[in-house]
């Protein structure tokens, strides 16, 4: 009886002992696959085109941003464009959005059809607006992207910051942009700045005071093959 | 610091000779305590250096109980592994018993047929050939007589002469046809020999394999004695194999770890499509989770696959089973197994397709027109279609292996542990034994530092006792001396 005892007792132990490692093995390398994996963030990008005056020509160089957003933006992630006219402030001037499908199969697609829309608006844009409303464009950029409620928020404003409201139009206010990056791409300089380039620095000035003001981080990218900076952690 | 300095010059306003007077002071200090400082400095070394002696041999007594418990741990484990080789090569016995000399019977009437026939044969050679008649020789006597010229007699003895050469004749033919006769039987013989040297032969073979399996026990017997007689030699043989069988099972696990990578690279991707490639469990992926659980689910089925057809024992549950019970258990894993692999199977190709169609968007994207462009080599892209698809289903049956060098790497593991413990306690014990010396020597060394210190008060006390030994001993001379004048 003892010996059976015993011989029962030394099987449960080779038997838990088996399980226990089989069990631990397994864990572990489930474990090291993803232990070093941080979950990144999703995102959400806003583009501003500005569609005024002369900077319609500058669209081809908003195409390549497109472009280069629809490759880097993922499953999960959002993105809009619209332009920048006389007013902002409506949605009208949303020329696309979308937020991309969990399912990378239907991306693809949501991005093939966004190019397409994108593509359509600049073949058929014949002129400017002939003001410039951008503070219009950002609150609507900012209301956007807070909706979708990603972690990372980013509006890119693709204009020469020039600014240039209709007669009535109130914008000289706080605008709300926390926790937003705002990013200016491709500020081209006016004819005007040639004459005194402080114009140009204090255009500038102005807007990263109004974003920081607001809470917002701003940046200033000029050089369109450093896209690749453009998704920066804050 | 004030303090210190007035506390120096205590005795002088001359520092230095302030300080020599707390020299003189100290030392005549150190000198009075001389007895109590040494016992001080003696005991108390001496008790750490009893704890580490104590703590040491408390670890070699660990470690002879655990070097003895893996001793008995190898030999037990050593033991069962001989039991059931010496099983096996019974069962090998058995089965060439019952496959080989159940035949013997029929193998045995073959052979005494055979014998029976080439007896036959023989006793049918041995028959004698028909001799001439018995009156021959009176003929051949009357034939031998001398003619007397009688025509009849001479006819008569001419006929007698030529019935004799006749008879002679015929018997001459038939002792021919005799003889042939039997050389034809005993052609008629080679065969029967021939088989019957077959039969030998086979028998011969047989009984050779038998005596080979015999020869094997009879080593493995040894071995098994060995053991049992719980022999340092045959422990240590043990653990030999048990290391070489931990490293061998070690690197196959490595490889089957790199193919596990390489299998879920294959599946996590597509598996975005079936569970979404948003969602996250803590900071992973919950695809590259779904993918590592179907893979961790094969190596699971793979295990009980192998454990239902009893080439690896890591569940004895399993093994306990009844044959029916276990083989619907082999037909569930293997059937499980199935699926997976056709899963893994259909979603490496769907990995295909999702990189074609990236392909595809990042052309369109990168190019100036926005036009897609077809692939320049699309006659060829089935081959990688159909490779992936191949290594998505191979793969789940490869890794399904894993446990066979799993169970020999945790079966080996426990030695391998024991001797990394024996090795970790023996060095523990190394290293408390130096310390206990190196305490001792440090106690002697602290000793005579103290003496140097008051090596002043300590010559003088020397000089002073030689002083009064030499005094001593003149008094005791002189004593002895006047004792013997007396005398």
């Amino acid at each position: 009886m003892k010996n059976i005892m015993k011989a029962n007792i030394k099987a449960i132990k080779k038997n838990l002992l088996s399980t226990l490692t089989v069990t631990a093995l397994l864990t572990c390398t489930a474990l090291l696959s993803g232990c070093d994996e941080q979950k990144p963030a999703n995102k959400s990008v806003y583009l501003l085109l500005d569609t005024s005056g002369t900077y319609t020509k500058e669209l081809d160089k908003a195409q390549t941003i497109m472009n280069y957003l629809l490759a880097t933006l993922d499953s999960g992630d959002s993105i809009a464009i619209a332009r920048i006219d006389s007013g902002s402030f409506n949605e009208k001037d949303i020329i696309a959005k979308t937020t991309f499908d969990s399912r990378p199969s239907t991306t693809n697609n949501q991005k093939r059809v966004f190019k397409q829309q994108v593509d359509t608006f600049v073949t058929n844009l014949e002129k400017g607006s002939f003001k410039t409303d951008i503070t219009g464009g950002l609150i609507q950029a900012a209301d956007f992207v807070n909706e979708t409620e990603a972690g990372e928020k980013y509006v890119l404003i693709f204009s020469d910051l020039e600014e240039e409201l209709q007669k009535g139009h109130v914008r000289d206010f706080p605008i709300d942009v926390q926790g937003i990056s705002v990013v200016a791409l491709n500020v081209t300089k006016l004819r005007s700045d040639n004459i005194d380039p402080r114009e140009f620095k204090n255009r500038l000035n102005h807007w990263q005071e109004r974003v920081e003001d607001g809470g917002g981080n701003w940046r200033v990218l000029n050089d369109l093959e450093r896209l690749d900076r453009m998704f920066v952690q804050n | 610091m004030n303090e210190l300095t007035s506390l120096i010059n205590l005795w002088s306003n001359n520092t230095a000779v302030s300080s020599l007077v707390w020299l003189v002071l100290l030392i005549t200090l150190l000198y009075l305590g001389r007895a109590q400082a040494h016992q001080l400095i003696f005991s108390s070394f001496r008790m750490l250096h009893t704890s580490l002696r104590l703590w040491a041999r408390s670890i070699n007594q660990l470690t002879n109980r655990l070097k003895q418990r893996n001793k008995e741990v190898l030999l037990a484990a050593g033991q069962v592994e001989l039991q059931t080789k010496i099983e096996r090569e019974f069962n090998r016995i058995s089965t060439i018993v019952q496959r080989d000399l159940s035949q013997y019977p029929a193998i045995h009437r073959e052979i005494k047929t055979a014998i029976e026939t080439v007896e036959n044969d023989y006793q049918n050679c041995a028959e004698s050939a028909p001799l001439p008649p018995a009156w021959g020789d009176v003929v051949a006597t009357i034939t031998a007589l001398p003619s007397n010229g009688d025509p009849t007699v001479n006819k008569i003895l001419e006929n007698i002469k030529q019935s004799i050469n006749d008879a002679q004749q015929q018997s001459m033919n038939a002792y021919q046809k005799s003889g042939s006769e039997r050389h034809k039987i005993l052609a008629k013989m080679q065969p029967d020999w021939r088989k019957l040297d077959d039969k030998m032969d086979l028998v011969k073979g047989k009984v050779d394999s038998l005596e080979e399996r015999g020869q094997i026990i009879d080593q493995q017997m040894e071995e098994y004695l060995s053991i049992r007689s719980g022999e340092d030699k045959a422990a240590n043989i043990l653990a030999t194999s048990s290391l070489t069988q931990f490293f061998i099972a070690g690197l196959v696990l490595a490889i089957a770890a790199l193919g596990g990578l390489i299998n879920f690279q294959l599946i996590a991707m597509p598996m975005s499509e079936m569970v979404g490639g948003t969602s996250y469990i803590g900071s992973v992926k919950t695809s590259d989770i779904a993918a590592m659980v179907i893979i961790l689910i094969e190596i699971a089925m793979g295990l009980f696959l192998l454990e239902s057809l009893r080439i690896t024992h890591l569940f004895p549950l399993i093994g306990s089973m009844d044959d029916k019970m276990r083989r619907r258990m082999m037909v569930i894993s293997f059937s499980i197994l199935f699926i997976l692999a056709g899963i893994e199977a259909s979603l490496a190709y769907m990995r295909d397709l999702l990189a074609l169609d990236n392909e595809a968007l990042q052309q369109a994207l990168m190019s100036a027109n926005g036009s897609e462009a077809a692939g320049s080599s699309a006659e060829f892209r089935w081959i990688p279609s159909v490779g992936q698809m191949i290594m998505g289903f191979i793969l789940p049956f490869a890794l399904a292996f894993i446990a066979i060098p799993l169970e020999s790497f945790i079966h080996s593991l426990r030695t391998v542990l024991g001797l990394l413990a024996t090795a970790i306690l023996r060095a523990l014990h190394l290293v408390l034994r130096s310390s206990a010396s190196l305490v001792t020597q440090a106690s002697k060394v602290i000793i005579s530092l103290y003496d140097l210190i008051i090596m002043v008060p300590l010559s003088i006390e020397n000089t002073i006792k030689k002083s009064a030994e030499k005094n001593t001993s003149k008094s005791i001379i002189k004593e002895e001396a006047k004792s013997g004048e007396l005398l």
